[in-house]
């Protein structure tokens, strides 16, 4: 399979896309941020509905408003209990946007189906290198940031007092978060963003107890669910977005359903 | 040196006063329980010691220097009630160790030396194997414990410790009790310790800080916990009531400290929140 263009293609945007959204996932479910993930995707397709109407790639109509979105969070949402507000708000008023957008602009119902279900197979050269490009950067903040970042997410009073700023980490993380999803949303599109990155951290969390091997394992999970979702799209002819969701949540009850099981049996 | 001075220090939170022009001064190698009402300032008295709230009037002094975010000599245990992160099964020493040069950008990983200063904070608080087990699976006498090995991280001169005995059993109340002593006696240290009630502490504190009322008392706990001294710290005639070795701070006919630990139950996460015990 790989003597086709669109195979390696696919396959190297996958390897990036696996890397960032299985590390980045990682802190957002220890954060208990997935909602967060979750609202920047829906936002995301704004962004790209938006860049389609005035004839910009909609990539970049994603990373915009994704940004954006998510630094806002970061700063309106410092505190648990206001965060669900805050995310609510942006997530009514984005979604308000790309109903105006909608409204202006009604024949892109193809672009559309890509754009909120991914089509990793139709991923060109330059759009691999965009992704690296956009990856790398987002792995290199993650990978500056991680040390306080994880200190502020377990203890965030105690990462206070000792000088770190919450909410400056708090609003770099989403940001990072937010160019994860808009990489995401060029596999999986953005209704399935979940898939790649809260089902292999969520797995990764259920089976390691230190931070350096959960964020591999979460990192490696989402690698071979990606890259073996392609290979069964290519050979079932099914769409890649199905086989990588599937094996995501099947990956997911694997690490769940075990103990669960064991909790339920009597003594 | 003392540790902690304040020079006429008023704090106001919200708008409110919270503490109005109090001064004192804590030796250094003091054990000192801090007690007073729901409100009263304990946990404001503790950020602003660590710099994370700026008098509104006055000065605050920590071992000599202005107190300021970061002090790396001054150890802190916040008043936390959900600290397991949910639907992990990260371990306690993770969970210890993210303390570990946490301010500084970096990956998470550490060296020998710090896994060697995080061990010996676990063997400290005998935690050493309880470490190994996943945070959301330990008891809550086991999380103080845990917390507590996390304050001694990065060899501090002084802990803050807030509300440690806060939703445990009378029996885990006084393990915790006993281990702070046998800590604070080991290392040397200064330890402030916030609690409703006074009987947990006995026998093991050295001074008494009762806040109340916009004001402060600081001495030994017979100079400070009785009827005169209370009333005016309460706004209300208080007596003090000594029985076998127990002390009970009565208002009428009901006792005090007693009354705000249930009132605490129910406000648990309200307090936690947004530190609404004290808006």
């Amino acid at each position: 399979m790989f003597e086709y263009d669109f195979m390696r293609n696919a396959f190297a945007a996958a390897t990036i896309v696996a890397l960032l959204s299985g590390s980045v996932g990682y802190f957002l479910v220890l954060r208990g941020q997935t909602f967060a993930g979750h609202a920047l995707a829906h936002v995301g397709f704004t962004g790209a509905t938006g860049a389609v109407l005035i004839g910009v790639a909609p990539l970049w109509g994603l990373v915009l408003m994704t940004v954006a979105a998510g630094v806002a969070m970061g700063f309106f949402g410092e505190h648990l209990a206001q965060r669900d507000v805050a995310i609510g708000l942006v997530l009514a008023f984005a979604l308000a946007l790309g109903l105006l957008f909608l409204h202006f602009y009604t024949a892109f119902a193809t672009q559309a189906t890509t754009l909120l279900f991914g089509n990793v197979l139709a991923v060109d050269v330059s759009t691999v290198y965009t992704l690296l490009g956009l990856g790398a950067l987002s792995l290199a903040i993650l990978a500056i940031i991680s040390r306080p970042l994880l200190f502020a997410s377990l203890q965030p009073e105690l990462a206070e007092a000792k000088g770190v700023s919450l909410r400056l980490y708090g609003v770099l993380f989403l940001a990072i978060v937010a160019l994860t999803t808009a990489e995401c949303a060029q596999i999986v599109g953005v209704l399935l963003v979940f898939a790649l990155m809260i089902g292999p951290a969520a797995a990764a969390q259920q089976w390691t107890s230190a931070v350096t091997t959960g964020v591999l394992l979460s990192a490696g999970l989402a690698l071979v669910e990606a890259w073996c979702g392609i290979t069964l799209a290519f050979y079932t002819d099914w769409p890649s977005s199905f086989w990588i969701t599937a094996l995501s949540v099947a990956v997911y009850l694997l690490a769940v359903l075990p103990r669960r099981l064991r909790a339920l049996q009597p003594v | 040196m003392n540790a902690i001075e304040l020079d006429d220090v008023s704090l106001t939170l919200g708008g409110r006063r919270v503490l109005g022009g109090i001064s004192f001064a804590i030796a250094a190698g003091r054990f000192v329980g801090v007690l007073g009402a729901n409100g009263a300032g304990k946990t404001t008295l503790m950020r602003a010691i660590l710099g994370l709230v700026a008098p509104s009037h006055g000065a605050i002094r920590v071992r000599g220097q202005p107190a300021t975010r970061g002090n790396p000599a001054v150890g802190y245990m916040p008043q936390v009630l959900s600290a397991a992160p949910q639907g992990t099964r990260l371990s306690g020493w993770d969970f210890v160790a993210s303390v570990a040069n946490g301010h500084r950008l970096g990956l998470p990983i550490l060296g020998r030396e710090k896994r060697a200063e995080i061990g010996c904070a676990l063997d400290l608080v005998g935690a050493g194997k309880l470490a190994r087990r996943p945070l959301a699976e330990i008891s809550g006498g086991e999380r103080q414990r845990l917390l507590l090995a996390q304050t001694l991280i990065g060899r501090p001169q002084l802990l803050l410790l807030d509300e440690p005995l806060i939703s445990l059993d009378p029996h885990h109340q006084q393990e915790v009790v006993e281990l702070v002593k046998a800590l604070q006696r080991e290392l040397g240290i200064t330890v402030l310790f916030s609690a409703h009630e006074i009987n947990p502490l006995l026998g093991a504190i050295d001074q008494v800080l009762y806040l109340g009322n916009g004001q402060a008392a600081l001495g030994a706990i017979d100079e400070v916990i009785t009827a005169p001294v209370l009333s005016r710290l309460y706004g209300s005639a208080i007596d003090v009531i000594r029985v076998r070795g127990r002390i009970f701070v009565m208002s009428g006919s009901h006792d005090v400290e007693h009354e705000e630990h249930r009132h605490e139950a129910g406000h648990e996460h309200a307090a936690h929140e947004g530190h609404v015990d004290h808006v």
